[in-house]
């Protein structure tokens, strides 16, 4: 099977540049397997990767123009030739290796971590399976970030908007029963860009290799924020 | 040479952002001790995100349940070969330290009353060997997962200092063996660093990748045990490699222990549910290594299923999509990925699978690492902490417990965390470096800017994990071992003949590759030999020649010294905290 990879290496190349590659292919194999043969044949060859299973969130890559993670890409659904590319709109470090660390920071910004001011009791919270079940489709997030690389509003303005990954996250601690900090959490969330540079485009729906939904999420802070303003 | 490299100075140094790691650095982090996190991934991507079952503790939300009974069946599931007194500890801190991790986030399953979620998992009994327990917590079949965001999360509430993507090659010691830090490696520039710390805290995981099917993330590669044996630190245990019952035959990705926990249970090819027979009463939920021989041994004798009658089938659909839905929606997806079958209308295709290093650097219960340095068999090496999969506290003896070994890596870390705290109080001051340690270090990497033709790194890991398959698998005989052996130091002797083709510097993964087989290099021989030597058959380390448990001359840990290959062997600690001992009895399931 043929396939086109984006490199660019600091050091020796002026400007990045496809090369094609030809991958003995069977049944069942996974678009990192075929990553790892092209590593095989060209040592040079630079990519992340780590668990195999879609639960490390390590090789997001660009995928015949589509975000996904690798190594639960059959390529058996792929079009030929196969174009890999890494994550569109970050800087590129070398070949399909991003650097992530606007994606990071606009995670950290959103204060993803369950915050209590009470007093902690002995025991666990009690929290109702109905409660628990509201975390279902928010706490599965990888951190791949296929979703806020995908997004136009990331895009342009990354220093500003927290993209949907973070907001998902930030959802997350809003929609969680045992959480006290909602209030600061969307006051921090006001303004033009943090939260409503957000135009419900779908992109990052339409990515995430975990079927989660950043842009519900989104929609649901949206929401909580007009009740709370009417 | 070593005076051209930057320095950072911290109190504490912890490489490894895994759940062991993060537990501890949390815990510093707390106490105002200025931490620094080496990782050669981002946090979020080290191998306990993997982790699917649950975590035990003794909370009994669900059934009967006392911390004792705990201590039990992981003293009898380790075919006794733990230390008593890590395990009591560990016990009788597990629920406390689950309690922990639910108030820092972690989105536990819950039953009605709103408390955690507990599944039953293998070698889980009521009462001392009584009816089976359910003692695993679990956030549905993600608990991994879940425990090392929340972790990650509160770390960066506290303001941890993080270095991710930092390879760390070498432990930094003085003339007396005191752990000065570590030389590490920036993995975007391929830049060096020294990380000078007063105390030094190994967290870098398990060995899976000696093996070729494994369970394990492809950055397993024991790089912590590695750099102890290369600073004159032996390993402990390290013939005992759990083979984990359920792996997808051919592949190894894993199907959690809570599969059977929900109510699973295997079929042979005539459909007979074939445990029954070797464990009458845990059926299903023996212990795993009882389980994997029963599968190896179901196989060999020709009741094996598929066309090449080469692996079993692990039966969910019964249980319902609800439960599958609710209670493992990530193996779920797996199969469903990997396999293209639903498992909630068909069976799935499994085959025992090299999972968890119950071996690794000796430690005491406060995670302090100790070695016979010349006086007794546990003294201290100043400076050096070890916790979780690299490390051998040991809590897993010779087999381990599902569900102990995320219990394992929060408990111990956090012990270790409040060691160093009161490490630090008494050692105020780093001390003077020691740049010869830095230059060996430096050498090791160097070594890789070698040009010209040679060895192909890949080509020479590829023959490794095969050899480990074939001649450290799971039936060991004198003969296949001693082979092992002579197999895995010719590999070792043309590794020096290996040559890199890419020698640039910005993250070159080839580079990264070659210093991390020559870890598992050094972990396959210590594995090899260590297992040669054990003539004896005891949990996961299973000796075709001498099918029994020993206890007259071989209850005792296994101590292996990269220098001469040498071995050594010290005493079980049979007694515990406070409670009497449990001694060696036949093991029954
Ligand atoms: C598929 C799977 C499922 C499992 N399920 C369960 C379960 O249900 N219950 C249970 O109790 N146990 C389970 N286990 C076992 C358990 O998950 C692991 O033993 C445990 O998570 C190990 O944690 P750790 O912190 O020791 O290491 P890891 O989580 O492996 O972390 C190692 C860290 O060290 C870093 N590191 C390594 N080398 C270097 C280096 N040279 N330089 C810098 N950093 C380095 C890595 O980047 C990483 O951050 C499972 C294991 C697997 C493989
Ligand atoms: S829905 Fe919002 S967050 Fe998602 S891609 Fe579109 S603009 Fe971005
Ligand atoms: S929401 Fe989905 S795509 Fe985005 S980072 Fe999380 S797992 Fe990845
Ligand atoms: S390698 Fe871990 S998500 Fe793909």
């Amino acid at each position: 099977m043929h396939f086109s990879v984006y490199r660019y290496n600091p050091e020796t190349d002026d400007k990045p540049y496809m090369q094609e590659y030809e991958v003995a292919v069977d049944a069942g194999m996974m678009l990192r397997d075929a990553l790892l043969d092209i590593k095989f044949q060209d040592e040079s060859f630079t990519f992340r990767h780590s668990c195999g299973e879609g639960v490390c969130g390590s090789d997001g890559v660009n995928i015949n123009g589509t975000n996904g993670l690798a190594c639960i890409t059959p390529i058996s659904v792929l079009k030929e030739p196969v174009e890999v590319r890494p994550f569109p709109g970050r800087p590129v470090i070398r070949d399909l290796v991003v650097d992530m660390t606007q994606f990071y920071h606009q995670y950290r910004s959103v204060k993803p971590y369950l915050t209590v001011h009470d007093p902690e009791p002995e025991e666990e919270y009690r929290q109702s399976p109905e409660e628990r079940e509201k975390l279902d489709g928010l706490y599965e997030c990888i951190l791949c970030g296929c979703c806020s690389t995908a997004c136009p509003s990331f895009w342009w303005n990354p220093d500003k908007f927290r993209g949907p990954a973070a907001l998902l996250q930030s959802y997350r601690f809003i929609a969680d029963s045992r959480d006290q900090a909602t209030a600061q959490r969307l006051e921090e969330l006001e303004g033009p860009y943090r939260l409503f540079r957000c135009h419900s485009i779908m992109n990052c729906t339409n990515v995430c290799p975990k079927g989660l939904n950043p842009t519900k999420a989104i929609g649901e802070i949206k929401k909580i924020m007009l009740k709370n303003n009417t | 040479m070593s005076s051209s490299i930057p320095v950072r100075r911290f109190d504490t140094l912890v490489i490894g952002a895994g759940g062991g790691g993060l537990r501890a650095a949390l815990q510093l982090a707390q106490a105002d001790a200025h931490v620094a996190v080496v990782s050669k991934v981002f946090p979020t991507r080290s191998h306990t995100v993997a982790a699917q079952g649950g975590m035990n503790a003794a909370l009994a939300n669900v059934l009967p349940d006392n911390w004792h009974w705990h201590m039990f069946d992981t003293i009898k599931g380790s075919d006794y070969l733990a230390d008593q007194d890590a395990v009591e500890y560990m016990c009788r801190a597990a629920p406390r330290l689950v309690v922990e991790l639910e108030h820092a986030g972690v989105p536990f399953s819950r039953l009605d009353n709103g408390k955690i979620y507990q599944r039953p998992f293998g070698g889980q009994s009521q009462n001392f060997g009584g009816d089976q327990a359910a003692r695993t917590c679990a956030a549905a079949d993600r608990t991994g997962h879940a425990i090392l965001h929340s972790l990650y999360q509160q770390n960066i509430h506290a303001k941890t200092h993080f270095f991710d993507e930092y390879l760390a090659l070498d432990l930094i010691y003085d003339d007396e063996g005191t752990i000065l830090g570590a030389v590490v490696m920036e993995i975007e520039t391929g830049e060096t660093m020294v990380i000078e710390a007063k105390a030094t805290l190994l967290a870098t995981g398990g060995a899976g990748q000696i093996f070729r099917t494994n369970t394990n993330a492809h950055i397993n590669t024991g790089d912590g045990m590695g750099m102890a044996l290369r600073a004159g630190i032996p390993l402990q245990d390290m013939e005992f490699f759990q083979f984990h019952p359920t792996g997808i035959a051919g592949k190894g990705m894993l199907i959690t222990e809570g599969a059977r926990g929900e109510g699973g249970y295997l079929l042979n090819k005539d459909g007979e549910r074939f445990m029954e027979r070797y464990a009458p009463n845990a059926k299903d939920l023996a212990s795993r290594d009882v389980v994997s021989r029963a599968i190896y041994t179901e196989v060999k004798e020709g009741r094996g299923c598929g066309p090449n009658a080469d692996h079993v089938m692990l039966k969910l659909d019964h249980l319902g999509m609800d439960v599958i839905q609710k209670r493992l929606p990530g193996i779920r997806s797996t199969i469903q990925t990997f396999l293209h079958i639903d498992p909630a209308s068909e069976s799935i295709p499994v085959y025992p699978t090299a999972h968890y290093t119950m071996g690794g650097i000796p430690t005491n219960r406060h995670g302090q690492v100790v070695a016979p340095l010349g006086q007794t068999a546990e003294e201290t090496v100043q400076g050096l902490y070890a916790v979780g999969e690299c490390a051998c506290v040991s809590v897993h003896g010779a087999n381990r417990l599902g569900g102990n070994s995320l219990l394992d890596i929060v408990v111990f870390g956090r012990a270790a965390g409040n060691h160093i705290i009161d490490y630090l109080k008494e050692n105020r001051y780093h001390r003077p470096m020691a740049d010869d340690s830095i230059d060996k270090a430096m050498a090791r990497l160097s070594r890789w800017g070698q040009k010209g033709e040679g060895e192909s790194v890949r080509q020479l890991k590829d023959e490794l994990k095969k050899t480990m398959e074939d001649f450290c698998g799971v039936f060991r005989t004198d003969e296949i071992l001693a082979e092992g052996v002579d197999k895995v130091i010719a590999l070792e002797a043309r590794l020096q003949d290996a040559r890199l083709q890419d020698h640039s510097k910005v993250f070159n993964t080839a580079r990264v590759e070659a210093l991390e087989l020559e870890n598992l290099m050094d972990i396959a021989l210590a594995t090899v030999c260590s297992a040669h030597a054990r003539k004896e058959s005891r949990g996961a380390h299973s000796r075709i020649d001498y099918p029994d448990r020993d206890d007259e001359r071989w209850l005792k840990h296994s101590l292996f010294f990269k220098e001469g290959r040498k071995l050594d062997y010290k005493p079980v600690r049979m007694k515990p905290l406070t409670v009497d001992s449990f001694p060696p009895k036949a093991r029954v399931y």
